[in-house]
């Protein structure tokens, strides 16, 4: 997020898209609906009619895969109408004409067409939101998980610079981050082309200063692979050797068949987990690693606040936190790192980190504190481009709306899309093992509107195959209107009828984010 | 913000004009008694526990919704204060059940310490006893006991004020008044995402978690403030601890999730101590995973590390970090693969 949490609460408007927040991240949830009791509007964008829709000025029920179209739609509306923020893009961005001209080339009613919603609820929308003093975009999932999913985003931002809305309190753009501490995952390399920090593994200096950092020679500088690719890599037989810390892919990749193919062919494969998940009973050799209560660390939340995390009880039998494996590993490999706490990590962190330069464990102990936060008497940030963008200006981007990669046929007739439930997280390594979660929802299954459940002949709780071009599973049918026309929705959280059996590969070219949101299906009776 | 000038027990305060005489009174170590007031919530003097003396009023003001006016002359702790919150006392455990035995609210029950504090007698109540025996079990994370409830409202407006769920209210009025769920209906049947914030504001054991850990809360080892696991708001929890065993999930109000939690958060710990949680390493031998010692894993483990790495070079091994794990813990996963393996071939499912 580019803003706080904390500023949620005084914003004058709040546009919703792709994100079903009273779910997947329920306190913030509720500081948005605190938003809109104290007055501020609210715009919701999503395929599905989610709470938040119940308290919307405007809901657009989009189609899956549609959000540049709706984006640009309002973008071409907030231009016509004159309600662009003149100033703000003269003196903070660039190349403002170019995107211009893309926007103004795509209608309203273009738009309006594509999302299959009305052109005089974009109206509305746009209108929402460019009127508004201080207005935030909050997305997820809904916008990432697109086979162009860079562009969407990038077209969030183009509205955003639009309305002079980043670089404010309460505005912002902000992505809410899905898993507790994807942040941090992030920001300590655990992607194949940077270092901690965002360095880049293919800049010689970045390069340098790891070496001198950790005292060894000959880093690589080629970027690495992406999860999706790792996967190929395995049935190619280039990658051999897979190491696993606390994932479970056999649930959450997409194109599960293609995963399972891969699993069977690397050579070895070393899981640690809490749990024997899915993904442990493939492994060779499984390790029993801490949970979070049995261990020191911390977690960086989506508003980029670094938090600490306690031990409050013993691990169970001979499990250790997963960094003490990772650490007793490079010593036994020849590497002494001499650390003796998840704090010493810290240190090293803040010494090779630019963002976390002024983190330590004693600054956090009450309060976390938000990066960028470079050196020990930094306050942290609260909220990112105030006065001026970190790349100096903003950069709009002409973007054109992109079809799915996979659209509906005669054959796979309808358009299947995948999220969260409360009551569950993620692929239900834990939450399914806690009786009351699990009693609130214990197996998938498919929602359908009333219309298209009538068009298909089908009942409430009938039990149907549902089927893509990759594989096939059985679930029970859940008729709900909230669901538009045509489209089904299946949570992902359930090992048995794993909705990822279903979705598509299709990656975005710069993330390789799979296209999880949208895919083509056919259910039958059974 | 403009000060006034007041006096609380004979002691002149200088406090903001906005103030309530309950705020001005703690903000200068006085204190006062009270069970329906939250600082996140609207006032709303449902329990008159707070009651004290303004010179000049012709009765007791309820402290927590009364702003301080200039000059006033304030009494926290008069014999008229102390005999109406008896009284107040007295009339709440009229319609209270007597089983602080086995309840497990006893020892962090604020009805219990203030009877204690003023010296209640459970048995020579001149109130006559009321009570419903309806106990509602239906939600899958924790009861409502009707007859232990002092309708003090923290949970009503807390599930509308903080949570905007509005799933419960007040129901009929005067001796028959009951905290209800819309229509009467079952927990279960309401609006109620169960995110257990109602839960943590209950001054009794009305609203309690279902639990089938045995501890008395003077028991408790300690309370260790942590982040939640599992969504990326990041709220901040304290893990209720005893022998050596999370027992239950609080949420300290002074935080960024200002207390608030969501199911997950308040009640989704009980995989923690899981028989099934793994506890030995695990080597896969004629095609089954068996324990092994650490020693035995590791040694598999580094000896194929560098087969591989002289066989295959650096790019034949992948790693997948985690969004689950530390910070800390990310960073060595990704060190040992770039510093050590000497590959870049690292990722986590951010993506996912
Ligand atoms: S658990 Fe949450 S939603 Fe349910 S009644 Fe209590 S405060 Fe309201
Ligand atoms: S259930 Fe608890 S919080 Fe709610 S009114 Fe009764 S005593 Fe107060
Ligand atoms: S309590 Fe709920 S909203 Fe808060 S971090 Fe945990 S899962 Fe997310
Ligand atoms: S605390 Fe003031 S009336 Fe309850």
């Amino acid at each position: 997020m580019t803003n706080s949490i904390g500023e949620i609460e005084n914003t004058d408007a709040l546009f919703v898209i792709g994100t079903n927040t009273t779910e997947n991240h329920p306190v913030i949830g509720t500081f948005m609906k605190k938003a809109i009791r104290n007055g501020a509007k609210l715009v919701v964008a999503d395929p599905r009619e989610i709470e938040l829709a119940n308290y919307a000025d405007v809901y657009l029920q989009i189609n899956p895969g549609s959000n540049v179209a709706l984006l640009n739609a309002m973008m071409n509306v907030i231009i016509s109408e004159d309600l662009y923020a003149k100033e703000y893009i003269e003196n903070r961005t660039v190349n403002f004409e170019d995107m211009k001209k893309t926007i103004l080339e795509f209608s309203v009613e273009e738009g309006a067409r594509i999302c299959g919603v009305e052109a005089e609820d974009i109206r509305k929308a746009a209108r929402i939101y460019a009127e508004a003093d201080k207005a935030g975009i909050y997305y997820a999932m809904g916008i990432t998980q697109q086979s162009d999913g860079t562009n969407h985003v990038k077209s969030i931002a183009n509205l955003g610079m639009l309305c002079g809305n980043v670089g404010i309190e309460s505005g912002g753009i902000n992505p809410l981050r899905g898993q507790n501490n994807v942040q941090g995952a992030c920001d300590l390399g655990a992607l194949p082309n940077v270092y901690p920090g965002y360095q880049k593994v293919a800049n010689a200096d970045m390069k340098a200063k790891f070496e001198k950092a950790w005292n060894v020679e000959g880093l690589s500088d080629k970027v690495g692979l992406t999860i999706p690719k790792i996967m190929d890599g395995g049935i190619s037989g280039d990658v051999k050797f897979l190491y696993i810390m606390g994932e479970n892919p056999m649930v959450s990749d997409p194109d599960l068949n293609h995963i399972e193919k891969a699993f069977d062919n690397f050579e070895f494969i070393v899981v640690q987990d809490i749990f024997l998940s899915e993904t442990a009973e493939k492994a060779d050799v499984v390790l029993p690693a801490a949970c979070f209560a049995e261990k020191e660390g911390t977690f960086t939340n989506t508003e980029r606040r670094i938090q600490r995390v306690r031990k409050a009880v013993n691990a169970p039998g001979e499990a250790k936190a997963d960094w003490e494996i990772i650490d007793d590993i490079m010593r036994k490999m020849g590497y002494e790192n001499n650390f003796n706490s998840a704090k010493d990590i810290m240190e090293e962190i803040a010494m090779v980190t630019p963002q976390y330069g002024g983190i330590t464990y004693d600054r956090i102990e009450k309060l976390g504190l938000q990066w960028p936060c470079p050196t020990k008497d930094h306050p942290g940030t609260k909220y990112l481009h105030k006065g001026e963008f970190a790349i100096g200006k903003g950069k709009f981007t002409a973007v054109e709306y992109k079809k799915p990669a996979e659209t509906v046929d005669a054959e796979y007739n309808l358009v299947l899309t995948t999220g969260r439930v409360l009551y569950h997280y993620h692929t239900g390594t834990m939450t399914r093992k806690v009786e009351g979660l699990n009693n609130m929802v214990s197996k998938s299954y498919v929602e359908i509107s009333p219309l298209t459940a009538k068009e298909f002949k089908l009942e409430d709780g009938e039990l149907v195959s549902v089927s893509s071009r990759r594989g096939k599973i059985e679930v029970n049918v859940k008729i709900t209107k909230r669901i538009k026309d045509h489209v089904v929705f299946m949570p992902f959280h359930f090992a048995e009828a794993a909705a990822n059996r279903l979705t598509n590969a299709a990656l975005d070219p710069v993330t390789d984010i799979p296209e999880y949101k949208v895919c083509a299906v056919k259910i039958e009776k059974l | 913000m403009k000060k006034v000038e007041i006096s609380i027990n004979g002691k002149k305060i200088e406090v903001p004009s906005n103030y309530t005489i309950l705020e001005a009174a703690r903000e200068n170590g006085f204190r006062i008694p009270t069970l329906c007031h939250d600082e996140r919530l609207k006032p709303s003097g449902a329990c008159r526990m707070c009651v004290v003396e303004v010179e000049g009023a012709r009765s007791l003001v309820t402290s927590c919704s009364t702003p301080v006016r200039m000059g006033m002359v304030i009494k926290t702790n008069s014999d008229r204060v102390v005999n109406s919150r008896k009284t107040t006392l007295e009339l709440l455990w009229a319609d209270h059940n007597y089983d602080c035995l086995t309840c497990n609210k006893a020892g962090n029950c604020e009805l219990q310490d203030l009877c204690y504090e003023y010296d209640i007698d459970p048995l020579a109540s001149p109130y006559i006893k009321y009570s419903t025996n309806h106990v509602d079990k239906t939600n899958e994370f924790y009861i409502f006991d009707e007859d232990k409830c002092i309708l003090c409202g923290k949970c009503v407006r807390a599930c509308a004020e903080l949570e905007g769920v509005g799933a419960i209210s007040f129901s009929q009025r005067g001796h028959y008044t009951h905290i209800s769920h819309p229509f009467e209906k079952e927990m279960l049947l309401s609006d109620c995402v169960s995110c257990g914030t109602c839960v943590s504001v209950c001054p009794t054991g009305a609203l309690m978690e279902k639990t089938n850990n045995k501890f008395r809360n003077w028991d408790i080892d300690k309370k260790v403030t942590t982040t939640c696991t599992y969504c990326g708001v990041g709220c901040q929890l304290e893990l209720v601890v005893h022998d050596n065993k999370v027992v239950r999930i609080d949420a300290p109000a002074d935080s960024i999730n200002k207390g608030i939690t969501c199911v997950k958060g308040k009640f989704g710990y009980k995989f923690i101590d899981r028989d099934d949680r793994l506890k030995m390493p695990l080597i896969r031998k004629r095609g089954k995973l068996v324990e092994s010692s650490w020693e035995e894993a590791y040694d598999l483990i580094v000896s194929k590390m560098k087969d591989t790495l002289e066989n295959h070079g650096a790019d034949s091994f992948a790693a997948l970090s985690s969004a689950r794990c530390t910070n800390e813990e990310n960073y060595v996963l990704q060190k040992l693969f770039r510093g050590v393996i000497k590959t870049n071939n690292v990722d986590h499912c951010a993506r996912l």
